[in-house]
């Protein structure tokens, strides 16, 4: 059984930060196959779609029956372990700082076999549960697991360098007067936050919740505004070096399409959905990203939350959808900027959200608490993105199948 | 059909250039010392030689082709043999068919590599796609984290224990004391091997090969030429090479030796007790166990009692690995695919000096090499005769 992970102790200051390191980077362009499902939380593997076979390391044609038609497709998970070794020696700087370090095989039920990173309660002999993860070097790797869960098991430290668990880590939320603020800071605090931040713009004019969440144990309620470079930078002065995560929950939204009279509230949108995205970024990230190999209570996550029509506009929502069109894209350049790192991007993708600003919408809407637990899941679970309610999954999949189809859907044109 | 025999082809002309654990020096100059010392021995001069065959990882940028230029050779056939450690085998018996042939005279077979500081850890990084993509990631433990788990499998499934594989590795280090190149200079006891520091488990240091420079050489011609040119040699019996042999197997247990061994004797006309002197390839002492099983010596499974029952040093019932193998000769790349055949070479033609096992006279030597993901790819081996001392 894994050893409950205790709480850090305080760092010493006089010591060097430890430099981060990755794990080898290099792939082949078949193998980013398994980074993009593992980018989701898939366990997809290559399956030969004329004989069936399927197939591991990934490669570009069947070793079965030669034909080069191979598609990723989600694949049975269970496996037996039939060799498992500790490595106490390492040419490789990153796993030279983490000896020893278990690998093992498994031979899957679906057929190959697999070269893997082990849990640490599993051993030779066990049946296991494989899943894809993405490491430091945010390439997709595979992981057995038990088939059981027990109760630390996302301790393990082999696990939890795949993940962005918030176990005694320290938060900021930018936004407490997102709806969805309140049930993330009871997530957090269940999955063992060390301590939470929640940043709030105009403080002389408290919302209705202030009291309740500044009264909390381990929550401190910040002067922070997003569309403000001054105010960013301040609160990053002050809690910049204890941010492990961050999560950007601040959004303006307002109905309503492109031709209008002026660009008021399209110009609100960018300052606080792109570019408040961007000053968090360059006040909080350099800090972050030096801070990845930082022992237990390392920086390990930047999270924002997007518009599912962050990748194909709703006209209803015009401007609201191009800015977070801007923040997505603003985003994939993070991913590059913090890869050296090794700190994590995750978005969160959510159709209409059951607030204010989408009152006249008919369900399926996302309920704050939903989108809340997507955050949690993509945080312990360690993905890159998620989508998060039905409208979501249904708008990505459109999406995935045909980008143009779905424009015209979305625009006019469908049934 | 029935394979036809090396007759009037003959392997002669062992060269070794001593190795060092790290040096500056390029694949190229190692590659060149030995390939002059082959020449003088022979008396043929670089101009007039007109076949080559190479092994190298650290080539790069160059191929044999840039070799050529680079070495001032004008061969009339040219062999490159990315094998590894089935290289030896592989560059003799494609050589011998082409003198066979008449399509070349005398092939020049040369193996040698460059280790730099540093060198082993790019090797490993990207030595081949699927290593790449799917096991330096996990731990880049590299050969020693992929072979430790062949051999945790092997353990499990056949009940051999450590001990069993150090009476390989310390039987290999008393060889070496009489091999005057090889790089580990002390003796090994038991007790030794059995606390070493754990490298990879079950693995500890002494199952490991030490990285280092080094080459290794030898002649094929026609035996008429070899009688000319007053040079000792050797026959080759025969000769059996595999790739990627049982692929279905979830875990190798099993070399591709398995596939070809009947062939091997048969082409031979002899059995495992003709043979005088084993050289196995033995990157790691299950590996040589595992040979010693599918080349035939004793049934699968039994390796381990095996080695409990004979003794492997060069004065032994069995004698193996008589120059010390990598384990204690040092691995210097794909030279390591050419210490055993070159040792067998000296052995059957009464050359090998202090490592010499007497009345030898009928030597095999395997190879095997290339773990590309979990497994060695590429299994040869080779059945040499000579008149001995």
């Amino acid at each position: 059984m894994t050893d409950k992970l205790l709480p850090p102790k305080k760092k010493n200051p006089q010591l060097r930060q430890r430099v981060p390191t990755l794990p080898p980077a290099m792939r082949s362009r078949a193998a980013l196959g398994l980074t993009a499902a593992a980018a989701r939380g898939a366990f997809c593997l290559q399956h030969c779609e004329e004989c069936g076979a399927v197939q591991y390391p990934p490669r570009d044609a069947c070793s079965s029956c030669l034909s080069v038609d191979l598609a990723w497709r989600e694949t049975a998970r269970e496996g037996k372990l039939i060799a498992e070794t500790r490595i106490h020696a390492s040419p490789d700087p990153y796993y030279r700082e983490r000896l020893p370090w278990r690998s093992g095989l498994v031979q899957l039920e679906a057929g190959p076999t697999v070269l893997c990173h082990l849990h640490g309660d599993v051993g030779r002999g066990d049946t296991v549960r494989m899943d894809l993860k993405l490491d430091k070097a945010g390439q997709g790797v595979m992981i057995a697991l038990p088939v059981e869960r027990t109760p630390d098991m996302a301790d393990d430290p082999q696990l939890r360098s795949l993940t962005a668990d918030p176990k005694h880590r320290r938060v900021l939320i930018t936004d407490i007067r997102s709806p969805m603020t309140r049930p993330l800071i009871d997530g957090l605090l269940a999955a063992g936050a060390a301590h939470i931040f929640v940043g709030e713009s105009e403080s002389w004019r408290r919302g209705s919740d202030h009291e309740a969440i500044a009264a909390l144990d381990k929550v401190s309620v910040m002067q922070l505004d997003v569309s403000d470079a001054s105010s960013v930078q301040r609160l990053a002065a002050e809690i910049g070096g204890k941010t492990d995560i961050l999560i950007n929950t601040a959004r303006f939204v307002r109905p309503g399409g492109v031709l209008g009279a002026d660009t008021v509230f399209a110009r609100e949108e960018f300052e606080t959905n792109a570019l408040g995205l961007m000053r968090l970024a360059q006040a909080f990230g350099p800090g972050m990203a030096s801070r990845t190999a930082d022992g237990v209570n390392s920086a390990v996550a930047f999270v924002n939350l997007l518009s599912v029509h962050a990748l194909s506009a709703d006209p209803h929502y015009g401007a609201f959808s191009a800015s977070q069109s801007a923040a997505l894209s603003i985003s994939q350049t993070l991913r590059a900027e913090f890869r050296s790192s090794g700190l994590r991007v995750i978005n969160v993708f959510t159709g209409p959200t059951d607030d204010e600003w989408h009152q006249p919408l008919p369900p399926p809407k996302v309920p704050p608490k939903a989108l809340a637990k997507s955050v949690l899941t993509a945080l312990s679970e360690g993905l890159e993105d998620v989508f998060c309610g039905d409208v979501a999954k249904d708008l990505e999949e459109r999406w995935r199948k045909d980008a143009k189809v779905l424009e015209r859907e979305l625009t006019g044109g469908g049934t | 059909m029935k394979r036809q025999s090396y007759d009037g082809v003959v392997v002669t002309a062992p060269v070794s250039v001593p190795y060092v654990r790290y040096s500056q020096e390029t694949a190229h100059w190692w590659i060149a010392r030995a390939l002059k010392q082959l020449l003088e021995v022979a008396g043929i001069s670089s101009r007039e030689l007109d076949g080559f065959s190479v092994s190298s990882f650290t080539l790069f940028p160059d191929t044999p082709v840039g070799l050529t230029q680079h070495l001032g050779l004008s061969p009339r056939w040219l062999d490159s043999v990315p094998m590894g450690g089935a290289s030896g085998v592989v560059a003799l018996r494609r050589a011998a068919r082409a003198v066979q042939a008449g399509d070349v005279d005398v092939v020049a077979c040369v193996a040698g590599d460059a280790n730099r500081i540093d060198s082993f850890r790019q090797l490993l990084s990207s030595f081949s796609r699927f290593a790449m993509d799917a096991s330096y990631p996990y731990g880049s433990g590299g050969p020693n984290a992929s072979f430790a788990l062949i051999a945790d499998a092997y353990m499990a499934e056949y009940g051999a224990k450590r001990e069993d594989f150090g009476r390989i590795a310390v039987a290999q280090r008393a060889n070496a004391l009489h091999y005057p190149d090889a790089i580990m200079k002390s003796p090994l006891s038991l007790e030794q091997y059995m606390s070493a520091r754990p490298i990879s488990e079950p693995f500890g240091l002494f199952d490991c090969v030490m990285p280092c420079a080094g080459a290794e050489g030898f002649l094929v011609m026609r035996e008429d030429e070899a009688q000319r040119r007053g040079l000792a040699y050797a026959r080759i019996a025969s000769t059996i090479e595999r790739h990627n042999a049982f692929p279905e197997d979830p875990v190798q247990l099993r070399g591709g030796w398995v596939m070809d061994i009947d062939e091997l004797y048969e082409m031979a006309d002899c059995g495992p007790g003709a043979i005088d002197v084993l050289e196995t390839y033995d990157d790691y002492p299950v590996i040589s166990m595992m040979q010693f099983e599918d080349l035939g010596f004793c049934a699968k499974g039994e390796g381990a009692q095996f080695v409990r029952n004979q003794d492997l040093t060069i004065t032994g019932d069995f004698p193996h690995n008589t120059s010390g193998g990598q384990l204690s000769a040092g691995q210097a790349g794909a030279a390591g695919g050419y210490l055993g055949l070159v040792e067998a070479i000296r052995q059957v033609t009464g050359q090998a000096g202090g490592t010499q096992v007497a009345e030898a006279r009928t030597a095999m030597v395997s190879g095997f090499g290339m773990i590309n993901y979990d497994r060695g790819l590429c299994s040869s081996a080779a059945i040499l005769t000579g008149a001995g001392q």
